[in-house]
């Protein structure tokens, strides 16, 4: 079954879950790649030419060896000294891991640039990308036979809190146990969607905003029952920022700070 | 259940932090040694940062500290399960003389096999050219191997100069680059359950077989012997060692006789097939080297006896090379019958 998520259970229960890449992003990164190889070969033919002036034989031999070597040799040594990652990939975020989550070795590495071979054929990775688009982890025939997957790493962007929610009075943070319980309640899916209908509510028709706005409310009010004072006479829409105000700012102002510190020291 | 998480954060960082200086220290020196203590330090900080994971994936807002934790946990899991050799230092005499010989001893089934498919090729190829001379350019069509055997001989015998001054090195450097490429795409091709593999190497056995009839019904044996033998030697067996490696990869993928899953059966062969292409590509520098500087020169430049002892000695030290090298005494291998 196709799968866009690479999920890894430990044996102590633990459930890592990655998103795999697409042939697109992936034929991206590649294209990319690509470019960086010819500027590189550019500029060893360019030191070669000048050694050529003394040599033109030696010179043309070492052109022919750096073609092929570097052309080999770009994907298994970015992918080894940035553990799994070339220059193309760090561009689109994605990464080569080990299909089962264990540590990425150095001959999986060369399986998979050396198994390019067969995926480059018949021409620009046709039977790679027609694998990629078979195979259920989206891996192409290097990946196979390395049992490695490409993930993608995205980087999570803080959602502008301070424009979204700026200058409003929250009734809900007077009572912090309850906000708590609030937080421990709403799963980060829930979180998410909360944030998200926020975000784009100016995009939704007038009857659909009032509707959808009052859903979340109830579904919101329903899991921590805040007393009749904060929350009456509050309108669903503000009273979803609240939601979204204390689930978000809570971790702006510690849970990050803390982490900075944490990634600081480490 | 996390009440403050500014607390939480506090109160198990030092563990977090503690673990990943461990993974560091681990990651930066593979053959580092832990004692039992430190092994129950790194078990217990891997359990704690797990706990802390599983608690913080039901926070809702927690997504930074949650795709730390799964890296720190991850690279820690990794540590903890992987079941393969670690990655160790590079000894290339070590790897030369012990790890590539005894690798390819202990898949030797599947060299013989690519031996099978060439001889095959080689058996059609001659047979073709025996019966049906006109085939020729058919079977190998090659500029320099379409022109008949006796007048290319009186050519190159008649040439004295160095046809190759200042293109050896470009030359040898060709055919290395070009046959290395043909090894691994004989590799590679193995992914096809082997059908391309055994193509590949049928084709070698067709061309060879053909070269040979043809040259040796024209009675140009010797020539024939003294223009191969000093680098083809060593490339027939490289672009054969290719194939056994592209054949142990087919079987990978069949699994026949086999009751475990396809990725743990080519993980298990994964090692080997590196070492093997490895094995190939350092061989066919060697051959290249020879083909440019060597094969190229015949009568009266260089006496056929000489180059055909030459690849005489080359057969003989490789098949030692390859059949005794690395072996301990009295202990038998793995792949031995």
């Amino acid at each position: 079954m196709k799968t866009s998520t690479l999920v890894i259970r430990t044996p102590e229960g633990i459930v890592f879950s990655q998103r795999l890449a697409g042939p697109v992003s992936r034929f991206a990164a590649w294209f990319i790649d690509q470019l960086l190889i010819q500027i590189i070969l550019l500029f060893m033919g360019l030191l070669l030419s000048l050694l050529g002036i003394f040599t033109s034989g030696i010179a043309l031999a070492f052109t022919v060896i750096g073609w092929f070597v570097v052309g080999i040799g770009y994907g298994i040594f970015f992918e080894w000294s940035w553990r799994g990652q070339t220059i193309g990939k760090k561009l689109f975020r994605l990464r080569v891991v080990d299909v089962a989550g264990m540590r990425l070795q150095f001959n999986q590495i060369v399986v998979r640039n050396l198994l390019r071979f067969v995926d480059e054929l018949p021409f620009l990775y046709f039977v790679g990308g027609v694998a990629c688009w078979v195979s259920p982890k989206c891996q192409r025939l290097g990946d196979l036979a390395a049992n490695t997957v490409v993930v993608r790493t995205p980087k999570v962007v803080e959602p502008d809190l301070d424009q979204l929610l700026a200058g409003k009075y929250n009734s809900l943070r007077q009572y912090p146990h309850l906000v708590a319980r609030l937080r421990q309640n709403a799963s980060p899916t829930e979180a998410s969607i909360a944030l998200q209908t926020l975000l784009r509510r100016d995009e939704f028709e007038p009857l659909a905003r009032v509707e959808i706005f009052n859903d979340l409310a109830v579904h919101f009010r329903a899991k921590v029952d805040f007393p009749p004072e904060a929350t009456d006479g509050v309108a669903d829409e503000q009273y979803l920022r609240n939601v979204v105000d204390v689930l978000y700012r809570t971790r702006v102002e510690n849970g990050v700070e803390a982490l900075k510190a944490l990634c600081d020291e480490s | 259940m996390i009440v403050d998480l500014q607390r939480f954060i506090a109160n198990e960082r030092p563990f977090w932090i503690e673990l990943e200086k461990l993974l560091n220290h681990l990651e930066a020196e593979p053959d580092a040694e832990m004692s039992l203590q430190q092994l129950q330090l790194f078990h217990h900080l891997y359990e704690r940062t797990a706990s802390s994971l599983a608690k913080i994936t039901t926070f809702s807002s927690e997504p930074e500290t949650r795709q730390y934790l799964e890296n720190v946990v991850g690279r820690a899991y990794s540590e903890i399960h992987e079941t393969r050799d670690r990655q160790r230092k590079f000894y290339p005499i070590e790897w030369v003389f012990h790890t590539l010989p005894r690798t390819f001893r202990k898949h030797v089934g599947a060299f013989y096999l690519s031996v099978a498919i060439t001889i095959a090729g080689c058996l059609f190829g001659g047979g073709a050219i025996a019966l049906d001379p006109d085939s020729k350019p058919i079977l190998m069509p090659f500029p320099h191997l379409m022109q008949d055997p006796a007048k290319r001989v009186a050519e190159e015998e008649r040439s004295n100069g160095d046809r190759l001054k200042g293109m050896k090195t470009t030359f040898s450097a060709e055919l290395m680059t070009h046959n290395i490429k043909i090894s691994i795409l004989t590799l590679a091709l193995g992914m096809t359950w082997g059908f391309g593999t055994i193509l590949m190497l049928f084709y070698n056995g067709v061309i060879l077989g053909a070269v040979a009839v043809d040259y040796i019904h024209a009675g140009e044996t010797k020539f024939l012997l003294g223009w191969l033998m000093p680098h083809g030697v060593i490339e027939i067996p490289s672009i054969l060692i290719a194939g056994q490696a592209g054949l142990m990869l087919a079987m990978a993928i069949i699994g026949r006789g086999s009751r475990l899953p396809l990725p743990a059966r080519l993980r298990a062969i994964s090692q080997d097939v590196v070492t093997l292409i490895f094995g190939v590509a350092m061989l066919l520098v060697w051959a290249g080297f020879v083909e440019a500087f060597l094969s190229q020169y015949h009568e009266p430049v260089i006496p056929y006896e000489a180059k055909i002892a030459f690849g005489c000695v080359e057969l003989i030290l490789l098949c030692l090379f390859l059949s005794m090298s690395g072996r301990r005494k009295g202990k038998p291998e793995e792949g031995d019958q």
